[in-house]
């Protein structure tokens, strides 16, 4: 006979900030009988259920696909964006990584450019106005050339297609010690620099998505690799390195502004 | 109620063109006086409202999410389909169409087939053009690859990701005008109501989930982008927040919803194991091109697979269908899948699964071939099941995974309600009653990109609007009746939580409208819904506060649009008693247990009119004419 799915008991030690709030306060809450098959999102949806039928406030955290693509969810546990498992959203981390009895720390993404709403939920727009300030080809619809018109190297467009798995989920910028998002530009940064459909704009892309993530706030790369360390989908460094070259090829040598 | 599909005359490969030229224009001095509202940004949304804002048009672009960039077309792994015929295996457009409408069980239109199937080769053009890195080969074009049991290969990859890469290549273009100033970005908003000002959409009332503030936003159209129902069964391969609220909302405003029961169930997604499960996980269907589909030969038959000799095994799929064995289309895997479960020799701990067994594919073409195509998604089944496939077979149960129902357009993908567009899965149009791998990425972004910004300039060109702003009393009302909903939610303070009814409501709908259908079971699962909804107004339990993040009060208020369609799935169920594509009447069977059409009685698109809370809807026809190709029964043996 199949045996049962085992079960786990946990205290959360988890961060609790109402919105109208300034400071937060870490809060301890015993939890029993989790399935190690359940994942940590999972968990906490039953935390939550408890605390429900409890008449306490549930924990604010996101999350949507819930299958590691979508990047919405996250959280530091136990010190690490996405909890300890390496190449894994928080979503797809499941109980059968902890022990019965275990304190799991759960704090939300910290960054000054990343303010806290509400729990574990925070707002990462400022990914989105970095975006909006140069990660695209101009290209309106229905102008193209036939998809075949511009042959590219197998290699190139696998090396296009390595930058481009980034699924803008912040964990970089959480786990760096100077809250950069240097990780997160340079994958957008290289992908489009590596295509020729994207040299055009290449200078002032470069240029003006490190400006915007300046003014957002977000601090400079020092070199630590945490946040290649973070990454659920591995995102390499080697990206921060072609960020850097086309950054200095864009101010020393082009004309874009 | 006149169903004018507003098809363009002339023969089938002009009439888009033709249709295009007949086409009013807005002059581009004119499309700045134009606001249009968006509501969603997958794949439909994206491409529209960047396309609209290129043309001129002021647009602001709503997401329930806290970026455009996570709404759930990213999660689309396998592929997107064009007639390009790249390969020289004599693809072409018509063959597309062709494949699409008969793939659909013959129960979509021409019409709109035919066109999706031209712009196939453009929207490939497009994201190409965008930096979409598609796989290429060695000479550097771009390579193609067979899915979904088609016989030319047609479908364009980005490795596992495709749905990711097409739609950061969407969001791209929708950032790129955002920072140009032409589109306002609303994320973190939820539809709460469409605003109808003389008989005109124009405009919505939305919620702020960060304050829980109800907001007005007047325009001269809108555009509903916003996906489909799959969630009704709870368990699916959808993501939390996809729901069928702002489509719900509008058919209650008047815009009528067409096919709500042809739902398409997914054969290959990781089973379910136990009460705690929130969601249900795809693997490509891809695996069924190596993989082996068996079961145990005997009920009970609890040996671990490894220790169950060949002779008691059954390869059911192989038996049955000799020529396309395990490759039969997804609604005829999954109806096999849950027949074996249903005659007691399931697989796993709650014995709702199946193998799929690559033990015989490893020992032909060696593990480290097997690992380069499809190593990706054996990690992802390991992470989640903690099993390894390249050791033990996997496990699979269908799953609910797309709807092809949807509110209902005509071809200018307009409702019935002047001035409210509908794209992407939201809308009934493409796909008839099943629809084809790699084709949904293809139809979102056919609409966006290429249909409506022609076909609502069209609309503003013929049209009178008179000015609206926001503080018309159209939205005063909405508002007030958002509120009060709101707060009676919040003050029933019942015993029972948001999940724990939703849940009930899942198993109700998986139980008697799922894979198969009958007239004793949907009967039956029309009194539950209604003992449930009942329960529910009576007994939840919403915790937290109004105007704050609480996902508990969302929950509740899309579970309570969620009880109400339900209903029109079962009536649309009950009244379509022929079995066609995904819709499987018990009644409606061949002699082999085959779904058996009844196209005398049942060529139609079946629409659904709201005539009132507590109402039985009411339902019109639109007669589906089949000019360009014939009728015939599929078969798969």
């Amino acid at each position: 006979m199949k045996k049962l799915p085992k079960t786990i008991n946990l205290t959360l030690k988890v961060w609790r900030q109402q919105q109208s709030e300034k400071k937060g306060h870490f809060e301890n809450i015993a939890t029993q009988n989790i399935a190690v098959h359940m994942s940590f999102i999972e968990m906490l949806d039953s935390v939550n259920e408890q605390l429900t039928l409890e008449g306490k406030d549930p924990i604010a955290f996101d999350n949507d696909c819930r299958e590691g693509i979508c990047g919405t969810c996250g959280a530091v546990v136990d010190g690490r964006a996405h909890g300890p498992q390496k190449a894994t959203t928080l979503c797809q981390l499941h109980m059968r990584q902890f022990s019965d009895g275990d304190t799991i720390v759960v704090e939300p993404f910290r960054a000054r450019a990343f303010k806290v709403v509400k729990d574990l939920v925070v707002d990462r727009s400022s990914l989105d106005k970095i975006m909006a300030a140069g990660g695209y080809i101009s290209a309106n619809t229905g102008g193209a050339p036939d998809g075949n018109a511009i042959p590219i190297a197998q290699e190139i467009a696998e090396k296009a297609m390595d930058a481009a798995a980034c699924i803008g989920c912040g964990a970089c910028v959480a786990a760096c010690p100077s809250a950069s998002a240097m990780l997160f530009v340079s994958g957008k940064v290289s992908q489009l620099a590596l295509l020729p459909q994207g040299r055009p704009e290449a200078a002032r892309r470069a240029l003006n998505m490190v400006k915007t993530m300046d003014t957002c706030g977000f601090g400079n790369c020092s070199n630590h690799r945490e946040c290649e360390n973070a990454c659920p989908k591995e995102l390499s460094i080697i990206n921060i390195a072609r960020l850097n070259r086309e950054y200095l090829k864009a101010s020393f040598f082009s004309d874009a502004t | 109620m006149q169903f004018d599909a507003h098809i363009p005359a002339g023969p089938l490969t002009d009439k888009w063109d033709l249709h295009r030229f007949e086409l009013k224009l807005v002059s581009p001095a004119n499309k700045r006086k134009f606001e249009i509202i968006v509501v969603g940004t997958g794949l439909a949304g994206a491409s529209a409202s960047a396309s609209l804002a290129e043309l001129g048009y002021y647009v602001k672009t709503f997401c329930i999410q806290d970026s455009p960039r996570r709404a759930h077309s990213i999660a689309a792994q396998g592929g997107i389909n064009a007639a390009k015929n790249y390969t020289n295996e004599g693809d072409s457009i018509w063959r597309l169409f062709y494949d699409t409408i008969k793939g659909g069980d013959y129960r979509s239109r021409e019409a709109n087939v035919y066109r999706l199937a031209q712009l196939s080769n453009n929207i490939i053009d497009q994201c190409v053009a965008q930096g979409v890195p598609f796989a290429r080969d060695y000479g550097g074009l771009l390579a193609n690859r067979s899915f979904g049991g088609s016989q030319v290969s047609r479908t364009f990859y980005a490795r596992g990701q495709t749905g990711q890469q097409l739609l950061l290549g969407a969001y791209s273009a929708l950032m790129r005008q955002v920072g140009a100033g032409m589109v306002t970005l609303m994320p973190r908003r939820e539809m709460m109501d469409l605003v109808l000002i003389n008989g005109q959409a124009r405009g919505i009332v939305t919620r702020n989930l960060i304050n829980g503030e109800l907001e007005s936003h007047a325009a001269d159209a809108v555009v509903l982008c916003t996906g489909g129902y799959g969630n009704v069964y709870y368990l699916s391969t959808n993501a939390e927040s996809s729901n069928v609220g702002a489509g719900f909302r509008a058919y209650r405003q008047g815009a009528m919803f067409a096919n709500p029961c042809f739902t398409q169930i997914h054969p290959t997604c990781i089973p379910h194991t136990g009460d705690h499960q929130s969601k249900l996980t795809l693997m490509s269907e891809s695996l069924r091109n190596d993989g082996r589909v068996w079961v145990p030969h005997n009920s009970g038959d609890i040996r671990d697979p490894q220790d169950i000799p060949e002779e008691d095994r059954d390869y059911y799929l192989e038996q049955k269908y000799p020529s396309f064995g395990n490759l039969v289309p997804r609604d005829v895997a999954s109806r096999a899948a849950k027949a074996q479960c249903d005659s007691g020799k399931g697989v796993g701990l709650t014995r709702c699964a199946v193998y799929l067994d690559f033990a015989d594919a490893i020992r032909r073409d060696g593990r480290e071939t097997i690992a380069k195509k499809y190593g990706n998604l054996f990690d992802m089944y390991e992470l989640i099941s903690d099993d390894s496939p390249y050791e033990k077979p996997m496990m699979i149960y269908p799953a609910s995974h797309y709807t092809m129902g949807g509110l209902w357009v005509d071809y200018n993908l307009m409702s019935t309600i002047p001035g409210l567009f509908v794209l992407g899965e939201a809308n009934f149009s493409d796909h008839g009653a099943n629809r084809l791998g790699a084709s949904a990425l293809m139809q979102g972004l056919a609409d966006g990109y290429f249909i409506v910004p022609y076909t609502i300039g069209g609309y503003f060109a013929g049209t009178t609007l008179s000015p609206a702003s926001s503080d018309h009393a159209a939205f005063k009302d909405s508002t007030l009746a958002a509120r009060e909903r709101i707060n009676r939610l919040k003050s029933i303070n019942g015993k029972r939580t948001v999940d724990n009814f939703a849940r009930e409501l899942g198993r109700v709908m998986w139980d008697y409208c799922g894979m198969s259908r009958d007239e004793q079971g949907l009967a039956r699962a029309l009194t539950l819904i209604q003992e449930l909804r009942a329960e529910f107004w009576e007994n939840v339990l919403v915790p937290g506060l109004d105007k704050d993040y609480n996902k508990s009060l969302e929950k509740a208020g899309r579970l309570a649009d969620s009880l109400d369609f339900a209903e029109i799935m079962i009536y649309d169920a009950l009244n379509r008693s022929e079995s066609c594509g995904g819709h499987f009447r018990q009644e409606s069977q061949t002699e082999e247990g085959e779904a058996k059409r009844d196209d005398e009685n049942f060529s139609h698109v079946s629409i659904w009119e709201f005539t009132g809370s507590d109402q039985e809807p009411k339902m019109h026809k639109e007669p589906l004419e089949f000019e360009n190709v014939e009728l015939s029964q599929r078969s798969y043996k």
